[in-house]
């Protein structure tokens, strides 16, 4: 069933593309979610690739389709119309209510990994255009400690969704995330309900949110905003869940399906919409726009 | 009887055998030891309060999850009468992981719930050890959906360590149950309180307790990870854990009702009776008769419309958090 719906969306992808296409192509910048080097191993099919084809290929593996993680500024160019976006909430950091401390402390690892990232959190929000559609996108990054949600994930979540009220425009948040941050304990656990809350008046609203789920999406984010989207789309083969694989395994003590947890995996039990291809997702997106608004 | 004394309370353990052994020895005989008997109870009663005053957060997990701690089919037989039992989610099947149903606290009309452990073995399996599947999760809403249909007050009863993590919990979407409790709890217009009673287990717990008022017994404790969880994270590559990782994983996580008040997450602490709520459940009943009646009381004078919108303001502004110029 995921493969005719791809193979679908291909189709019409094909069709339009010349129109306004713009050469979307990726670069692999600093330390991108590819590993460095000319040839590159991929992580599915264990194939060696050609870096630049692979960059060519929007981040996918041209062999087996494996869809590699990208930061969220590439996703960014890949989604909205050039120039359209307004980042806002961009300077909210992260306190540190426990004074947390594992290896090093939590504001030192905030630290290491804003300089290790470029961003000051582990999500980017805004105001866009998605071929002409007004929108409200936040959009996670998996290189931002996992991608984990804290206090100012959970913000810049509820605000993308208050504002999508207040301009009546469509949310769409593109996820990425291991789950809840722990340094931030019973603060992160509270986004949750807090982000939901947030995403209940959207439905009270009548306002779209259209949620797309990346490699990989777990944890406290699934079971709070991601799960929660009028429409769920989610790339091909990403791992997507509540507990992660080895916690599952560890505690029924056998080894777990093939294909468990993958993007199919969940189309098949009923519990997301569709799986996109990176290259059909701005397209599928816009189409859902236009028919629903 | 035969208690279950933890670690910690082994001191405590050595002077009560003593005292019964005391007790043993001049029962029907001439020998009168009353006098040794009281001094040893003193003494008995001084350590227990030295030790429970300054129990670790490790400590207080080992006491939330005591197996002789009262659960939540304890309290409702001690502080509800008519309870009648509801079954099942109308979905897939009945989750006994949660108990649930109408029932009367003070003659007052409530829909009651909770996460269930179990005692023994064979129920502990039955109970799923309190851990959920997501028809435990719906299970749990479409009650509180009951709830809100006759305009009764929903209580629950958090005591889980965590949601469980299975390949069934995750065909049926454990996430999406999980999620849409938060949703849908954060916008019931009828009155919710939520009592963390032993182990408030992450999102597991969560799921139950979008509340308008949450209190946690004096032990009990609530988590975004449990200390074992954190511990294997952080430090597992550095060799095996052990007691002293969780130890230390507890006190960083800041889960026991004293760090929870001291973040204003939660409204209040229920006291326990010396020793634990295992030493009185009755005591501890009444004590959480008290604080449930006087939260429904409060809330029921509150509009449906004003309840939804002061529990949305309740979580909107958690977090900790700065504007960087």
């Amino acid at each position: 069933m995921g493969g005719l719906i791809t193979r679908h969306s291909l189709l019409v992808t094909v069709v339009k593309m010349p129109w306004f296409k713009k050469t979307k192509e990726l670069k692999t910048d600093r330390k991108g979610k590819i590993p460095e080097g000319l040839w590159v191993k991929c992580d599915s099919c264990k194939e060696i690739v050609y870096r630049k084809e692979i960059e060519k290929n929007l981040k996918v593996c041209p062999k087996c389709n494996y869809h590699f993680r990208i930061s969220a500024r590439d996703r960014l160019k890949l989604l909205v119309d050039e120039g359209s976006f307004t980042e806002l909430d961009e300077n909210l950091v992260s306190g540190d209510p426990l004074h947390f401390k594992d290896t090093i402390s939590y504001k030192e690892r905030l630290k290491e990994n804003q300089q290790k990232s470029g961003l000051k959190e582990a999500v980017i929000s805004g105001d866009a255009l998605i071929k002409g559609h007004p929108v409200s996108l936040v959009i996670m990054d998996f290189s931002f400690m996992g991608g984990s949600m804290g206090s100012v994930v959970g913000e810049k979540v509820s605000k993308a969704a208050e504002r999508s009220i207040e301009e009546n425009q469509p949310l769409i948040i593109v996820a990425s995330s291991g789950g809840a941050r722990m340094q931030e304990g019973i603060f992160s656990l509270m986004q949750m309900a807090k982000v939901s809350a947030a995403i209940g008046r959207l439905k009270e609203n009548g306002i779209l949110y259209i949620s797309i789920l990346c490699d990989p999406t777990f944890g406290g984010v699934t079971a709070s905003f991601a799960m929660l989207g009028d429409i769920i789309i989610a790339e091909p083969k990403s791992l997507i869940g509540f507990a992660g694989p080895r916690v599952i395994e560890q505690t029924i003590k056998q080894p777990l399906p093939e294909g468990f947890q993958r993007a199919d995996f969940l189309l098949e039990h009923g519990l997301i919409d569709m799986v996109v291809d990176r290259k059909n997702l701005e397209d599928m997106l816009a189409k859902l726009l236009d028919l629903l608004r | 009887m035969i208690r279950y004394y933890l670690e910690f309370e082994k001191p405590i353990e050595e002077l009560e055998l003593k005292i019964e052994e005391l007790k043993r020895i001049s029962d029907g005989k001439d020998i009168n030891l009353s006098g040794e008997v009281k001094k040893l109870e003193k003494k008995v009663k001084e350590l227990r309060s030295e030790i429970f005053s300054t129990l670790t957060p490790w400590q207080k997990i080992l006491v939330a999850r005591h197996p002789d701690r009262p659960y939540t089919l304890d309290y409702i037989n001690m502080i509800t009468t008519d309870f009648i039992e509801l079954h099942g989610d109308r979905r897939f099947a009945d989750d006994h992981s949660i108990v649930g149903g109408f029932a009367r606290i003070k003659d007052m009309p409530v829909m009651i719930l909770g996460q269930q452990k179990g005692r023994g073995t064979r129920e502990r399996i039955s109970r799923n050890f309190g851990q959920l599947h997501p028809e435990g999760y719906r299970k749990a809403l479409r009650l509180m959906k009951l709830a809100e249909k006759f305009k009764k007050p929903v209580i629950t009863f958090i005591d889980t360590p965590g949601a469980y993590p299975g390949i069934g919990a995750e065909e049926r979407g454990q996430a999406e149950a999980i999620a849409v409790n938060l949703m849908e709890m954060s916008r019931l217009k009828t009155p919710i309180i939520s009592i963390v009673i032993g182990e408030g287990g992450s999102g597991g717990a969560l799921g139950l307790s979008v509340a308008d008022r949450l209190y946690m017994l004096e032990h009990a404790v609530y988590s975004v990870i449990s200390p074992e969880g954190c511990a294997a994270i952080l430090w597992k590559r550095n060799g095996d854990i052990g007691t002293e990782d969780f130890s230390r994983a507890a006190y960083a996580l800041k889960l026991t009702a004293q760090d929870l008040l001291r973040f204003k997450i939660i409204d209040d602490i229920i006291p326990e009776p010396l020793g634990g709520a295992h030493r009185a459940p009755e005591v501890t009943a009444e004590k959480l008769t008290e604080y449930i009646v006087k939260a429904i009381e409060e809330l029921s004078a509150k509009t449906p419309a004003k309840l939804v919108e002061e529990r949305y303001k309740r979580f909107r502004k958690i977090g900790n958090f700065e504007e960087e110029g």
